[in-house]
């Protein structure tokens, strides 16, 4: 099966001052196309780092990372950003949105920044807030928002863009069980329709429960991976 | 609208007070501007106009070389009839001869070097405002009058009266002695200590029969209605000189180049107090600019994990400058202009300057112009200023890297 995520040796040490800590130590991960996978294991143990060098967010210190074919730690600042608005998507914990954008206009940002013209950004942009459950709200600024809503706006915006990949850190950590409930089974019904692959960081278990595949960090390391279903 | 106007304009409106501070400042600042400046080359063109109206006239026709070396014998032939010639030719312009000679003024008590000079009386009057600054007895009174005026200082120097005899002793056009004795009828206080030292004057007649001058002058001076139109007037001059004539027409700038040093130094010191204004400005406008781009570290990370450069934030934070400057720039322009066409109606007049202008015929109150180089200026300068001052905060985000910047709260 093609590989989406190649991770190969990979490694991350912070260094502070004099102390220093090995965040993650030889990583070997392979993610294939359409994947959905939940990272889970105790706080500081890795989830973070992993996701952000896998997201050209954070360089690594050691090992290798290809993503759709292209070698993630080779590339320059400005192709990590071109890489990151063609091929990712990112939904974080909270506060993703661009407070002072309307729904609309923060979906509509990303296809801006990749050029596409006005026409086609509205149509895309009605039908991904229609996909996500948010219409009538389109014009509404996050504050507006609740918690629930500002998320998918977030998944919105993350899928718009067409990416192969999407990277989610702790995308349910502050909603009840309830809206996090929808929000994974939206972002599941992303992965089934439309292919695309999820690396989603949580330690929550509903999270685990939804994935397809579970992989566990400790100190850095992976200690176990499994398929679920 | 572009993307980056829309945001730029609704995150200044993140904190509409801090917002409505700083462009206070700027309205502030291009308001003292818009009107300091106009004050300031309104001011220029008032005093040129004076200073040249006591004596050099804006322009001069002149013999080739007179005004570097003024030689009694390099002269304008049958200077009275090229007057009229030009002033036929020049409109509105005030013409009138002149003579000038350098001879040694003596009084019973005591002799100076003095510049003689010879007018035409009744001309002399639209080209210089001497004729009526006569503070004591009067001016001359026709071209072949046997008298003489001459400036406060010399009067008292030579400790001369209204009705005494001055004896003038020089050297005529021909190398032959002039020598006059000629009653004092009038002293004048011109404002320039030079002038009110080492002038004086003869009628025209008087001066051409001492000097065995003949029909000849060496200089023709010209004022035209105002400063504006002087290339024109000097063109209109120039057409009516003789065809192979070795005279010259000279502007004011090269008849008085200190005047126009004395403006640009003017100019330039204006602009040191403007300088530090605007400067207390750009601080405001950076410490806002700094302020705003920190708290907002978090945003720009998500911007950078999107795939935006951060070039593209850093045009952004620009923007944002852009914005708070002409809002800031529209209300102090207006405010500015405002102040500018009330005192371009009624006058401006400096506390104080009544008095002097009284004593040396000047006029009191200054009308502001309404220039739009004057008017724009200052807030051009501020505009330029408050862009860089956000260009530091802008390039700073260049150093942002994304994971820390999603951390920041
Ligand atoms: N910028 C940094 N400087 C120094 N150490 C860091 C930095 N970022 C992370 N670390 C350290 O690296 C380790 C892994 O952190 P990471 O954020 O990846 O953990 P995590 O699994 O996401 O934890 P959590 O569940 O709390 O979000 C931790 O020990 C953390 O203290
Ligand atoms: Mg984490």
């Amino acid at each position: 099966m093609e590989q989406n995520v190649i991770c190969r040796g990979l490694s991350k040490t912070y260094q502070q001052d004099a102390i220093i800590v090995q965040a993650l130590s030889g990583i070997d991960l392979d993610v294939p196309k359409g994947d959905f996978v939940c990272l889970s294991g105790p706080s500081g143990s890795g989830k973070t780092t992993l996701l952000n060098l896998v997201g050209g967010l954070d360089a690594p210190t050691g090992g290798e990372i290809t993503v759709a074919g292209q070698r993630v730690d080779l590339m320059s600042q400005a192709q990590l950003a071109t890489m990151r608005l063609m091929h990712l998507g990112f939904v974080f914990q909270a506060y993703n949105l661009i407070p002072v954008l309307t729904a609309r206009e923060n979906v509509e940002f990303v296809m801006q920044l990749q050029g596409m013209d006005r026409k086609e950004r509205r149509a895309r942009a009605r039908a991904i807030l229609e996909d996500v459950g948010l219409e009538g709200l389109e014009n509404r600024r996050p504050a507006q928002l609740s918690g629930g809503q500002q998320q998918r706006v977030a998944v919105a915006r993350a899928m718009v863009s067409g990416p192969s990949l999407v990277l989610a850190d702790e995308p349910t950590a502050n909603l009840d069980s309830r809206n996090g409930e929808m929000l994974l089974e939206l972002m599941r019904k992303m992965n089934e329709g439309r292919g695309v692959t999820f690396i989603i960081a949580t330690h929550e278990q509903l999270v685990m429960d939804h994935a397809r595949r579970l992989i566990r960090l400790h100190d850095g390391r992976i200690v176990s991976d499994e398929l679920q279903r | 609208m572009s993307i980056t106007l829309r945001l730029a304009w609704r995150n200044i409106w993140r904190h509409p007070r801090r917002t409505l501070l700083t462009s206070s400042a700027i309205a502030f600042a291009a308001a003292i501007l818009v009107f300091m400046v106009t004050l300031q080359r309104s001011s220029y063109d008032k005093m040129i106009d004076f200073t040249l109206r006591v004596y050099h006239g804006h322009l001069q026709v002149q013999p080739k070389g007179y005004l570097d070396k003024p030689q009694i014998r390099n002269t304008i032939p049958d200077a009275r009839a090229l007057a009229s010639h030009i002033r036929r030719l020049s409109g509105s312009a005030s013409l009138s001869v002149r003579a000038m000679g350098f001879a040694l003024a003596s009084s019973k008590e005591r002799s100076y070097g003095v510049q003689v000079l010879g007018v035409e009386t009744e001309n002399e009057s639209h080209v210089s405002t001497i004729p009526g600054l006569v503070r004591k007895g009067r001016f001359l009174s026709s071209d072949d009058a046997q008298e003489a005026i001459i400036g406060y200082l010399l009067a008292r120097n030579l400790k001369l009266n209204v009705g005494e005899e001055l004896t003038l002793l020089g050297t005529g056009r021909d190398g032959s002695v002039a020598a006059t004795v000629v009653p004092v009828v009038g002293i004048f206080e011109s404002g320039s200590a030079d002038l009110d030292r080492q002038l004086v004057q003869l009628p025209l007649g008087a001066f051409q029969d001492v000097f065995s001058m003949g029909n000849h002058g060496h200089t023709i001076v010209v004022v035209g209605e105002s400063l504006e139109h002087l290339e024109e007037l000097q063109r209109a001059v120039r057409s009516g000189l003789p065809p192979e004539s070795s005279l010259v027409v000279l502007n004011w700038e090269a008849l008085l180049p200190g005047l126009k040093q004395a403006i640009q130094m003017d100019w330039v010191s204006g602009w040191f107090l403007y300088a530090s204004l605007i400067i207390i400005v750009s601080f405001s406008i950076l410490n806002t600019f700094l302020m705003s781009v920190l708290e907002r570290t978090r945003e720009f990370g998500i911007m950078l994990a999107l795939g935006a450069r951060p070039g593209r934030i850093g045009v952004l934070v620009i923007v944002e400058a852009v914005w708070l400057a002409l809002l800031g720039l529209a209300v102090g322009v207006v405010i500015g202009t405002a102040t500018v066409i009330y005192f371009h109606i009624y006058g401006f007049s400096y506390p104080g300057m009544e008095e002097l202008a009284a004593h040396y015929n000047m006029p009191a109150v200054i009308h502001l112009a309404l220039s739009p180089l004057s008017l724009t200026l200052g807030p051009a300068v501020i505009l330029l200023v408050t862009c860089a001052a956000a260009l530091y905060p802008a390039l700073r985000i260049r150093l942002l890297k994304p994971a820390d910047a999603m951390k920041a709260v």
